[in-house]
């Protein structure tokens, strides 16, 4: 789950992260106050979505750039005007872009210098790792790439926590001395702790600062938490914004299904997660574009079925429908019992190509048959790939 | 023979009473599994029955391996009680805890990983379909079957399979079986980020092993598993390997359904574990349809016979 920059800088100043001073509006009529809270001089009128990239995207009006110096009140709230309930599109957002609901202002930092700083997952080793970089401000990604020397690195033991001698080693890589040396080192283990006692699973910081006065500061703030971990943290669940999700995700979260939206046109529909991302590498792989990861588990019902066709259906790119189901533990008759209801229910005018294997095959067939829907049957997830790509035609959407 | 587990193994299962743990130490016992224990705290003294066999319930991992000289446990505990059910069987002694549960907190994961190490104890999972070693009756009757997976896809025989997803395993068994080629053990490792075996400790095993005449590795994007598997591979296993990579159309940044299955890096990509693949000698097979063939043809080359 991600959460909007003001909450994650709300969250920082808990765990004794230092930010610049800030305060939210989600309404034109809140501006004045939420300008009055910050002390006087320049504000920093930042939009607030789900992406990054805010800085150097355009609104869908013309308007350049989400995220704005400004060097007095007046012109900040000027400005605020023209982002509020307008769509930001970024590197992130996809052409579509996003309504932005909430405006953050934030006291304009004096910046000596800009650093990098992250807390997540080392898959290699299964520790906690905090990536650190003096090339802050930047795509990250693209210093990994041509100057890999400036990523530093330190993976923690969780048994033991962040070591002193670590964060003295990250400071030392960083180049910092003095008090600026001391302040980043109360950051950066207020940053872990917070990443940790959260059930984070990214915290980055890009850019961390520091002033000329010796301050260091966070001043942007990207996190995630753990999905799995949720259920532990109800006051980090209250942070969930719906506007940010695809309608359909959340309709399908409901019905206990997994689906991501794609921009092709061959609708899947598929049982196990690693099935379903390879059936839309096969449709890829014979010439066609898939419009989904649907993932509708291992013990589908016959209602999840018909929910699914209803999600996929909702998506108007699509042209054609893949069923491919591997029923292990699952009856395929269940579910061709939920194609014959659902495609009855939906009253289905698309293509469907329905691969059935495993467990009760034969009767499933057998449901498929006897209910005289138009569809062709597919006998290995290669054969019913290219029959769905040959119906719907190569064209994307 | 056979890696992890044989069919003489005796199995007890943590969580035997939940609808979904009841459920599958059903269809182990109906495959002739020994399932010998259940662990339910608080149900200790009763019994889980089904088709005749009665199954003595425990409060606890100790208990039950005592009593019943279980060494291996099958995990269905909910999330949040789940990483101290693993630990509760490396506290136990046992040789392997098998975790099928799904949605364990990474932080959990990270923790228990910790403390398993340098402990005998081998998890494999969590969010995973477990582990298959089949047997000779009808339909591989008489095998070990720990965790979720459909027992009577598989055939006893000589190809090893690791996989971190559940159906894409179940494909790739019966694509072996359908062609009559049949299987020494059948292991699936999960889809998480933080998991107990990796590809690489079980194409090791199967390497070692002298019934295991091939080796089908499936794989996901995210993370570099797969690639130490291959490099592995590629210095120290003279055995046919093939292998399949999920996730090549899948967007940047988002969880398809597995938490492990996110690109991060340019490393970890489809195209880039494809590429390690077919550099480190495993033949890649072009789609899901295509993986038993894809053994077929590294056995040809190899002059190996599978079945």
């Amino acid at each position: 789950m991600n959460i909007h920059e003001y909450q994650a800088k709300a969250l920082f100043e808990k765990f004794g992260v230092p930010v610049p001073k800030g305060a939210p509006a989600k309404s034109a009529a809140d501006f004045d106050s939420a300008l009055a809270s910050l002390p006087a001089g320049p504000v920093m009128v930042k939009s607030q979505i789900h992406a990054g990239g805010r800085g150097k995207g355009t609104f869908t009006d013309g308007f350049k750039g989400g995220v704005k110096f400004c060097a007095t009140k007046a012109e900040a709230k000027e400005k605020a005007c023209l982002m509020l309930g307008n769509t930001l599109v970024t590197v992130q957002t996809g052409p579509a872009g996003r309504k932005v609901q909430t405006i953050y202002f934030t006291q304009a930092s004096d910046i000596k210098k800009e650093y990098y700083l992250a807390v997540l997952l080392d898959r290699n080793t299964s520790r906690p790792v905090i990536v650190a970089s003096t090339e802050g401000g930047v795509e990250i990604e693209k210093v990994a790439h041509d100057s890999p020397e400036k990523i530093h690195k330190v993976v923690i033991d969780p048994a033991y926590g962040l070591a002193e001698f670590q964060v003295r080693e990250l400071i030392a890589q960083l180049g910092l001395a003095g008090a600026e040396a001391r302040n980043a080192a109360k950051l950066i283990r207020n940053l872990y702790t917070m990443y940790w006692e959260t059930d984070a699973a990214m915290v980055e910081v890009n850019p961390v600062i520091t002033t000329p006065t010796g301050e260091v500061l966070a001043l942007d703030a990207k996190v995630s938490f753990d999905d799995n971990a949720l259920f532990r943290h109800p006051e980090l669940v209250a942070l969930r914004d719906l506007n940010e999700e695809d309608p359909k995700e959340i309709e399908a979260s409901k019905a206990s299904l997994s689906y991501i939206a794609l921009d092709g046109n061959i609708a899947c529909l598929v049982n196990g997660a690693g099935l379903a991302m390879s059936t839309m590498d096969i449709i890829k792989h014979f010439g066609g574009s898939p419009a989904n990861f649907l993932d509708v588990g291992g013990g589908a019902s016959k209602e999840q079925v018909v929910a699914a066709f209803k999600i996929i259906l909702g998506d108007a790119n699509v042209k054609g429908i893949f069923v491919n189901i591997f029923g292990g533990i699952m009856d395929c008759n269940v579910i061709a019992q939920g194609i014959v209801e659902a495609v009855k229910e939906v009253g289905l005018k698309l293509p469907l190509v329905v691969r059935l294997e495993g467990n009760n095959v034969a009767a499933g067939k057998a449901t498929l048959a006897a209910s005289g829907l138009k569809l062709v049957s597919g006998d290995t997830m290669a054969d019913a790939a290219q029959k769905i790509v040959k119906l719907v035609g190569t064209g994307t959407a | 023979m056979s890696i992890l587990i044989t069919p003489e193994t005796k199995i007890l299962v943590q969580g035997i009473t939940g609808a979904f743990g009841a459920k599958h130490a059903q269809l182990s016992l109906e495959y002739g599994t020994k399932v010998v224990a259940g662990v339910t705290p608080g149900k200790g003294g009763q019994f889980f029955e089904h088709q005749g066999f009665k199954v003595p319930i425990f409060d606890t991992v100790a208990a039950a391996a005592k009593k019943t000289g279980a060494t291996v446990s099958v995990i269905f505990v909910p999330p949040p009680f789940a990483a101290d059910a693993i630990l509760e069987c490396v506290d136990a002694g046992l040789d392997l805890a098998v975790a099928i549960t799904e949605g364990i907190p990474v932080r959990d994961m990270i923790r228990v990983k910790r403390a398993m190490q340098g402990s005998p104890t081998r998890l494999v999972g969590p969010n995973c379909p477990g582990i298959v070693t089949p047997g000779t009756g009808r339909d591989s009757h008489g095998g070990c079957r720990i965790g979720i997976a459909p027992g009577y896809i598989h055939k006893k025989g000589h190809v090893g399979v690791v996989s971190r997803s559940g159906t894409l395993t179940y494909e790739a068994v019966f694509q072996l079986t359908s062609k009559n080629i049949g299987q020494s053990t059948c292991v699936g490792i999960g889809g998480d980020p933080v998991n107990g075996t990796s590809h690489l400790d079980v194409v090791k095993l199967f390497n070692a092993d002298p019934e295991t005449h091939g080796i089908i590795v499936i794989g996901e994007i995210g993370g570099n598993a797969e690639v130490d598997a291959a490099r592995w591979i590629k210095a120290n296993c003279r055995k046919p390997v093939a292998g399949f990579i999920a996730g090549a159309t899948a967007p940047a940044g988002r969880r398809m359904g597995h938490a492990g299955a996110i690109v991060g890096g340019a490393e970890d990509t489809a195209a880039a574990k494809i590429a390690v693949f077919k550099e480190c000698g495993i033949e890649v097979a072009v789609t899901p349809s295509d993986m038993a063939d894809a053994l077929l043809r590294a056995a040809k080359a190899k002059g190996v016979t599978l079945s």
